[in-house]
């Protein structure tokens, strides 16, 4: 499955996560990440992301992460509410 | 009873050490109509993965009337708050949450939904009709007095005072007390004075509450202090417990302490008295029935 439109979930504030998905030429999932425990959470924060794209059955798409702290459940929810809305049929309330 | 917003991560996380023995988080008036997805889902992944410790967790949801309740619902169905609080209480808008409720239990295979309802009662027509609504789910458990909303429903003036708020908390903590389910007051909304709301706490207890909304950490431990009994009432209220022991092991029917008969609505106050300085920790429970047993 592929995102078509530009979607945001999140905000810059502390233990939260900004996500920003967006079309990808490529059939690949490009993911940007950002985060002020890169160096001792990136890796972590990276695989979560991923799982969850990968669990909403998205394989092509461009992500643009900005964390600020989040904790996995807070990283999936926001990932989910981004895809949720780029891929919602236009109209549809969420 | 602390509003926590929905869509917080932060306030999320830290909501079971702030000191409320509940935490609402809320998916309703704290959260944009363009963010109730994104606190939806949130809120559902942080009641499924974090810890809330020993604080009972409430969840807000949209009224059931708007596109966003029945979204809510069926969300918190999957994950089970140890409460729902259902906004714009009616007796109509109950028995929808009630059959919506019942249609997933029975999709379920009849297995039981934990999740008790209290209602939020915060319009003329929901104080006018509390009864009613009591009894239109055996799920409720309690009821949220929303002062604000109803002085705007009655197109009054919300004052220090709340002179225009007394005969509903009257009639709400009244009709509490028939249905046995707790009767929480309504937040106090002015955070900075601290000493109003002492008096309104106090207030609150003695009009029958028990217990009351908070919308700022800040407020949790004055509304303790406004709720806590008195000391010397909690200590007549073990001797009293512990006079009935005596009796009973002697095979006494009735007894009394220091002069005056004690009956049993005075024996069913000290109980009551026991537990909530249980509760608050004024009183270990190993020595509910010893006198000095306060800490």
């Amino acid at each position: 499955m592929r995102v078509t439109r530009t979607a945001k979930a999140g905000t810059l504030e502390s233990n939260d996560i900004f996500i920003m998905v967006s079309p990808s030429e490529a059939e690949v999932v490009n993911l940007e990440l950002q985060s002020i425990v890169l160096a001792q959470f990136g890796r972590q924060i990276r695989e979560t992301i991923l799982k969850t794209v990968a669990a909403r059955g998205v394989t092509q798409v461009s992500i643009m992460a900005q964390d600020r702290g989040a904790l996995d459940y807070t990283i999936e929810a926001r990932v989910e509410t981004a895809l949720d809305r780029a891929l919602a049929e236009p109209g549809v309330i969420l | 009873m602390l509003f926590v917003p929905g869509n917080n991560p932060g306030m999320i996380q830290s909501a079971s050490v702030l000191g409320a023995d509940c935490v609402i988080l809320d998916l309703e008036d704290a959260v944009s109509l363009s963010e109730k997805d994104s606190a939806r889902k949130l809120v559902t992944k942080a009641l499924r993965s974090w810890s809330f410790k020993s604080t009972e967790v409430t969840v807000r949801i949209n009224p059931i009337t708007t596109v966003y309740g029945p979204l809510d619902l069926e969300a918190m169905l999957e994950v089970q708050p140890d409460i729902l609080l259902i906004p714009k209480a009616e007796v109509a808008s109950i028995q929808a949450v009630e059959s919506r409720i019942s249609a997933f239990e029975a999709a379920r295979g009849g297995e039981a939904v934990r999740t008790k309802l209290f209602a939020l009662i915060e319009s003329a027509a929901g104080v006018e009709y509390v009864h009613e609504i009591l009894e239109s789910s055996p799920r409720l458990e309690g009821v949220l007095f929303g002062g604000e909303d109803y002085t705007s429903d009655m197109g009054v003036a919300r004052t220090m005072g709340g002179m225009e708020i007394e005969y509903a908390r009257n009639k709400v903590a009244v009709a509490c007390k028939v249905h046995g389910v707790d009767a929480v007051d309504t937040p106090f909304t002015d955070v900075d004075n601290h000493e109003g709301l002492l008096a309104d706490a106090r207030k609150a207890k003695a009009m029958g509450f028990t217990g009351k909304a908070a919308i700022n950490p800040r407020q949790v431990g004055i509304i303790h202090k406004g709720f806590a009994p008195d000391p010397v009432e909690v200590r007549y209220a073990l001797r009293v417990l512990e006079a009935m022991e005596e009796a009973e092991a002697e095979g006494k029917g009735v007894f009394s302490l220091d002069g005056k008969m004690v009956d049993a609505p005075i024996i069913q106050r000290a109980r009551q008295m026991v537990a909530l300085a249980e509760k608050l920790g004024m009183v270990k429970a190993s020595n509910v029935s010893r006198e000095g047993g306060l800490v």
